[in-house]
């Protein structure tokens, strides 16, 4: 972030190589805490205290869906981000909206999910299993929540900025994030729900 | 059912007026805090501490800051040492000591926790501040706004643990607070919820602080630095924080586990509905063994600096040590289970986890030699960091040992939870972090204030911390043999313990008595300011790259970026000005690009302890107005698009001639004048 004027020629590039770094590093981190509750669900799966198990309680085709929407909404975000590579503001904007959409149908049928599975009496108070579930789940539908927002914003400072090299190192941290949330949904779909419908 | 509302579970009963210690604590606090904000009423000085300290990104500052935050934790965590000491000294037989039970798991709790969280770690973060970006020819760090918002989560962080001491309580489980005690169950009150949230908050500005430093290290050095140029310090600092960034999630998630189980009523570590409370024990493990190589391995590589420095030799076996540093970080992360053997993993595991902590003895070995080899035939300059590092290796060596006895599992079966253990950790820890730490203040307080610490007092300081750790501890490790369990509020005659504790409690005594000496040493060298000024940048007799600006470093760092073509290059361009003689040519400036200094840490700092505090005690409202003040400030933030500015170099070359003058002013440093060509041949 800091140099001399006379560095000023490549100043631009080079600290945006410092800031991506930096946040592909904040990436890591947050691997490691997905990690984490990955171990935590890995130990306590089968603890259902008598309750049902997941293989029980999930819908495959309903799951299959969600993952869809986060998936398709990966592909908008990276036409987004050609959009933005061709200089084509209306464009970025208009797929950006698009992702958020997509994002926002993901998020909404988790949470139908979660209230159908509460109501039905599976509560995440009612086994350490169910604790497990709900945490990692969660925590990864809260990531894409704030995710949205995050876009929502970005949707808003494009029509402030216009295309500026700021907004540019912004999209790309948030298709970095975007993309990681996308990568750690799959590993949520195949251990969570494929291997727990098995 | 308004009441609850606003005040959540808090109320009037939640402050310990019968608790004379208590009220006493809390009132010499809130004589204080009276004190610093009418003095800053009384010279007018909020603009000045608003405009330069608070809402300053320069790392300098910064460091001081957590500095400064790390000995006012360090004075109330060896408030609570002692309170420990006179209870054990005291309650033996028939008398109970001063201290409830309930009051003195909450001291031995606070006391770990404040020491570990609030005292070391800020203290390592404050002199990488410090230290790092000047090592590698930094003008700050990749992000100094995030660096002011990591000092302001910490400090929001101990806000609410002190806050805890007057208002409610704090956690009586042990600083791990292992379920299911620490469960809502059988720790119901407040304790454990600020336990909880001061570690989650000043763990996300540890977390923070981690990302910049490594970023800073790999992306910021100076043109020819290779990562094997780079000084031992910032190598071992790289090592560390990538310890941070692997290690510091596992302890963000864990606590939230164990904040979901208190606060949602989950299963994760309960003792019924298939909760798993080892899985706890295992997770903040295989946090907390990376944290004590995140404290120790700083203090490494400061006395690295220190004996390399003080012995006018290079550094011994420089290859060695970098590779020793980066065996211990990756060691680190598969010993973890030696906390506890006796959890019944069966033999193959125990004996894997016990043969991993065993190895970790040989790269600190390596170390220990090295700075052995440096210091042999050497010119040893006997100053007070020389001083901190020698009574370190060999303290620190005694610690190291008991340590390979108890990675031994069947000598850990016997030694678990046993005062042993406890003389253990506190001799690496106070051998180690803390005497290195204390090092590398001496080492680099001329850099940021631009005058010495008092050598008088600082060698006091060092005799009584040395011989007060040793009469302190001893007694410990002989008691853990006799088999003291740690934490006893309260033991009988017949067990022999009491002479040994008392003992223990005069050490304790002798150790305040260095703290004295510590804080009598700062307003000394404050009043000899002028007689300790450093004119030259170099006080010492540097090596490495700091040492060849002015003290105080200006703002910037570096008017010109600095290159070296090998380690140790400070001095090898010293060595080559008084092998070629000379002067310099007059260097030109160019404008300086910096970063604009912000609030907005400070801000998010207060909506965190808001929200930390509204969560502990179930207070909605605030809990939902921290929140959406910390992302107010965030996005904020984000539409803020004037972030930087140039110094002017007219300003640059003001400043730097100045200092050029003042040195030119002062003989040349007489320690570099007998340097014979020898030192420079072996050198190179």
């Amino acid at each position: 972030m800091t140099h001399t004027a006379n560095e000023l020629h490549d100043h631009q590039s080079h600290s945006d190589s410092i800031d991506v770094f930096g946040f592909w590093i904040y990436i890591m981190t947050d691997c490691i805490l997905f990690a984490t509750l990955f171990a935590a669900f890995a130990v306590l799966h089968s603890n259902t205290f008598g309750g049902p198990t997941f293989k029980e309680l999930f819908s495959l085709p309903y799951v299959f869906a969600e993952t869809i929407f986060l998936l398709a909404s990966s592909f908008t975000y990276g036409m987004s981000m050609l959009a933005l590579y061709k200089g084509k503001r209306n464009q970025v904007i208009n797929w950006l909206a698009m992702t958020v959409l997509l994002g926002l149908a993901f998020v909404v049928m988790e949470i139908n999910e979660f209230v159908h599975l509460y109501t039905e009496g599976h509560a995440w108070h009612s086994s350490a299993a169910m604790s497990a579930f709900y945490t990692l789940v969660g925590t990864h539908g809260l990531h894409v929540s704030i995710g949205l927002i995050w876009m929502v914003l970005t949707i808003f400072q494009l029509f402030k900025y216009k295309l500026s090299p700021v907004m540019t190192r912004r999209l790309t941290y948030l298709g970095l994030f975007w993309a990681f949330l996308d990568i750690v949904w799959i590993f949520v779909f195949t251990i969570v729900y494929l291997m727990g419908a098995v | 059912m308004l009441e609850k509302l606003i005040f959540g579970n808090l109320s009037l009963s939640s402050i310990p007026y019968d608790n004379p210690i208590i009220m006493d604590a809390g009132a010499f606090m809130a004589l204080v805090a009276a004190i610093v904000i009418g003095s800053l009423f009384y010279f007018k000085k909020w603009t000045y501490l608003w405009k330069e300290w608070i809402t300053s990104v320069d790392h300098k500052k910064i460091g001081i800051m957590y500095i400064l935050l790390a000995f006012v934790m360090l004075l109330r965590g060896f408030t609570d040492a002692i309170m420990m000491r006179a209870q054990q000294a005291m309650a033996v037989g028939h008398s109970y000591g001063y201290l409830p039970p309930e009051h003195f798991n909450q001291i031995f709790t606070a006391h770990g926790v404040i020491m570990i969280f609030f005292m070391a770690m800020p203290f390592m973060f404050g002199l990488l501040n410090l230290a790092v970006p000047l090592q590698i020819g930094a003008r700050d760090v990749a992000f100094p706004y995030l660096n002011s918002l990591s000092l302001w989560l910490t400090i929001a962080g101990a806000v609410l643990v002190n806050i805890s001491l007057v208002v409610g309580k704090f956690a009586a489980t042990g600083w791990l607070a292992y379920p299911p005690l620490s469960g809502l169950v059988y720790s119901p009150g407040v304790g454990v919820d600020y336990y909880i949230w001061a570690l989650q908050i000043s763990g996300v500005g540890s977390l923070l602080s981690g990302i910049n430093f490594m970023v800073t290290i790999f992306k910021m050095r100076c043109p020819g630095m290779t990562l094997m140029k780079m000084p031992v310090f910032t190598w071992t600092a790289l090592c560390a924080m990538i310890l941070v960034a692997l290690a510091f999630p596992i302890l963000t998630a864990t606590l939230g586990m164990l904040f979901l189980d208190r606060f949602f009523g989950m299963h994760f570590f309960t003792a019924g509905f298939g909760g798993n409370a080892m899985m706890y024990v295992n997770l903040i493990w295989a946090w907390g063994h990376p944290e004590v190589y995140i404290l120790i391995l700083p203090a490494f590589g400061i006395f690295s600096e220190v004996v390399a420095t003080f012995c006018k030799k290079r550094l011994f076996g420089y290859t060695s040590m970098v590779w020793a540093t980066v065996v211990i970080t990756f060691l680190a992360f598969v010993v973890w289970l030696h906390h506890f053997f006796t959890m019944g993993a069966g033999a193959n595991v125990n004996a894997f986890f016990g043969i991993a902590t065993m190895i970790i003895a040989i790269p600190t070995g390596v170390k220990i030699f090295n700075w052995l080899f440096t210091m042999f035939r050497g010119k040893i300059t006997f100053s007070v960091p020389m001083l901190w590092t020698m009574g370190f290796i060999s303290t620190f060596a005694i610690g190291g040992m008991t340590g390979v006895l108890m990675s031994v599992p069947a000598v850990d079966f016997q030694l678990h939870n046993s005062v042993f253990l406890v003389a253990h950790f506190h001799n690496v820890i106070i051998g180690g972090v803390v005497f290195g730490y204390f090092a590398g203040l001496t080492y680099w307080f001329p850099k940021v204030f631009g005058f010495k610490l008092d050598e008088k007092y600082g060698k006091r300081a060092f005799w009584c911390w040395l011989i007060g750790f040793y009469v302190a501890f001893t007694p410990l490790y002989i008691l853990g043999l006799k088999g003291m369990t740690r934490r006893l509020d309260h033991y009988s005659i017949a067990s022999g313990f009491h002479p040994y504790l008392m003992v223990a409690a005069a050490g304790a005594a002798i150790i305040a008595l260095g703290i004295a000496f510590q804080i009598l040493q700062v307003l000394v060298s404050i009043k000899k300011r002028r007689a300790y000024r450093d004119l030259t940048g170099d006080p010492w007799g540097g090596r490495t790259l700091e040492w060849s600006i002015s003290s105080p470093a200006p703002f910037y760092n570096f008017a010109i970026t600095p290159e070296v073509d090998s380690i140790d290059a400070f001095w090898e361009t010293k060595q080559r000005a008084l092998k070629e003689g000379g002067t310099p040519k007059k260097p030109k400036y160019a404008d300086i690009h910096m970063p604009r200094n912000t609030g907005t840490g400070f801000i998010i700092g207060i909506f965190s302890a808001a929200f930390g505090f509204a969560m502990t005690w179930h207070i909605m409202w605030l809990t939902a107005a921290g929140l959406i003040g910390v992302a107010a400030a965030i996005i904020a933030r984000s539409f803020n698009m004037d972030t930087d500015y140039y110094v002017k170099a007219e300003e640059v070359e003001k400043i730097e001639t100045a200092f050029a003058n003042e040195k030119a002013q002062v003989s040349q440093p007489t320690e570099t004048d007998d340097f014979d060509a020898g030192t420079l041949s072996e050198a190179t």
